[in-house]
């Protein structure tokens, strides 16, 4: 019970875009056609994922037990920027259909804060290894979620009549803050 | 251009022509996350001011010695270990902001003003001129952060740096400081500057 709340409040009520803000880069570079969103969601799940078994690894078993722990920080980037390149590799090898579907957002996702942010957040938290992989899988889907709908809205925005100064990012913001509203209605749900 | 001319027009780009996160569309996430007070967005201002200006100079003091192939990475590398200097140095002397920022502190690595203006200026120039840009950048983003944290702050809570500045009649509007409060809060800002830069006439409004 205790994991599917941990489940619904990470996917919807700390959504990882809406509520704790991290990731908003490519939220905003890459929302304006589903299809591109896609391709990033995809890409950020499958990252967020696997970045968040090794640094949880790593943390335990390396930094805690050697009193390491002011390393978090470069060891945690390192090893995103790693795996992002290893995914790659991989991929580029073994599976050239999703290789091309995900594209450039392979890379640019070494600087996405969320992926960073999630494993942070899970150090902080002190979760164990089950709690982890629940945090980490719901965070992501969470974040995939609010890119498709935001993408879906800005679809939408291109072709409304928008006053000059508020078209492109400003107006954005002001939709995203308008989701962000619509979010906070799941906080009676679970804290 | 003469040399210090180039310097003082870098300096002045990053208050107004640069200035992130408005013109300069990166850093959004600290920018939204930490700005429910004025204090907390001086704070990070500051932090990143730091790392920017640091990582620049080192970074184009380095350009011609890092191999193009595993240049990002060795900026990351630099980047992160500034980022762990201003981490233990706020832990030991301002720890309540510190717990404040919490996680944003650490996020400072992959946030895009550093290493954008590692890859787009520090790359290319000499070091005097990209600490310049670095500093310029810096004073920018923590003039918008304090911007930012002070109408939240004032509107949402009442207060500015803390000090109660309505008197006791004034019903704060909680929602400002609440997440979607920063999304409006800083569409509407990005908004007003594009309507200020079009009635000067100037040529830079993003599409």
């Amino acid at each position: 019970m205790d994991l599917f709340y941990l489940a619904i409040s990470s996917t919807f009520v700390n959504n990882i875009l809406l509520a704790q803000y991290l990731g908003h880069c490519p939220f905003l570079g890459v929302s304006k056609r589903i299809g591109t969103a896609l391709g990033m969601a995809a890409a950020i799940i499958f990252v967020t994922i696997l970045s968040a078994i090794f640094t949880w690894s790593t943390f335990t078993y390396v930094l805690r037990p050697y009193g390491l722990e002011f390393l978090q920080t470069l060891t945690f980037i390192l090893i995103i920027a790693s795996l992002v390149q290893l995914v790659e590799i991989i991929l580029k090898k073994k599976s050239k259909a999703l290789y091309n579907a995900l594209g450039v957002y392979l890379a640019l996702i070494t600087t996405n804060c969320a992926v960073m942010g999630v494993a942070l957040l899970i150090t902080r938290k002190e979760l164990g290894f089950i709690e982890m992989l629940v945090f980490a899988i719901a965070s992501s889907v969470g974040y995939a979620l609010a890119l498709l709908l935001f993408a879906g809205h800005r679809e939408r925005l291109q072709i409304s009549a928008i006053p000059k100064s508020m078209q492109g990012t400003a107006i954005a913001l002001v939709t995203a803050g308008i989701m962000s509203l619509a979010f906070i209605g799941f906080r009676g749900m679970a804290a | 251009m003469s040399k210090t001319q180039h310097i003082g027009a870098t300096l002045k780009a990053g208050l107004w022509q640069r200035i992130p996160p408005f013109r300069l569309v990166l850093g959004l996430c600290p920018s939204l996350a930490i700005t429910t007070s004025a204090e907390n967005g001086l704070g990070m201002g500051l932090a990143l001011a730091f790392v920017v200006t640091l990582s620049n100079g080192i970074i184009s003091s380095l350009r011609n010695v890092i191999p193009g192939k595993v240049r990002i990475a060795s900026y990351i590398v630099i980047i992160a270990t500034l980022v762990s200097i201003v981490e233990i140095v706020m832990k030991a002397f301002f720890f309540p902001l510190s717990e404040q920022l919490g996680i944003y502190i650490p996020l400072i690595v992959v946030n895009c003003i550093v290493l954008g203006r590692a890859e787009g200026f520090a790359s290319k120039n000499p070091p005097l001129i990209s600490m310049a840009d670095g500093i310029s950048i810096g004073v920018g983003y923590t003039l918008s952060l304090t911007l930012i944290g002070s109408i939240r702050e004032l509107l949402g809570s009442g207060s500015w740096f803390g000090l109660r500045v309505f008197g006791e009649s004034f019903e704060p509007l909680a929602f400002l400081i609440l997440a979607p409060g920063a999304f409006i809060t800083i569409g509407i800002l990005l908004g007003l500057q594009n309507l200020f830069s079009r009635w000067r006439g100037e040529k830079f409004i993003q599409s």
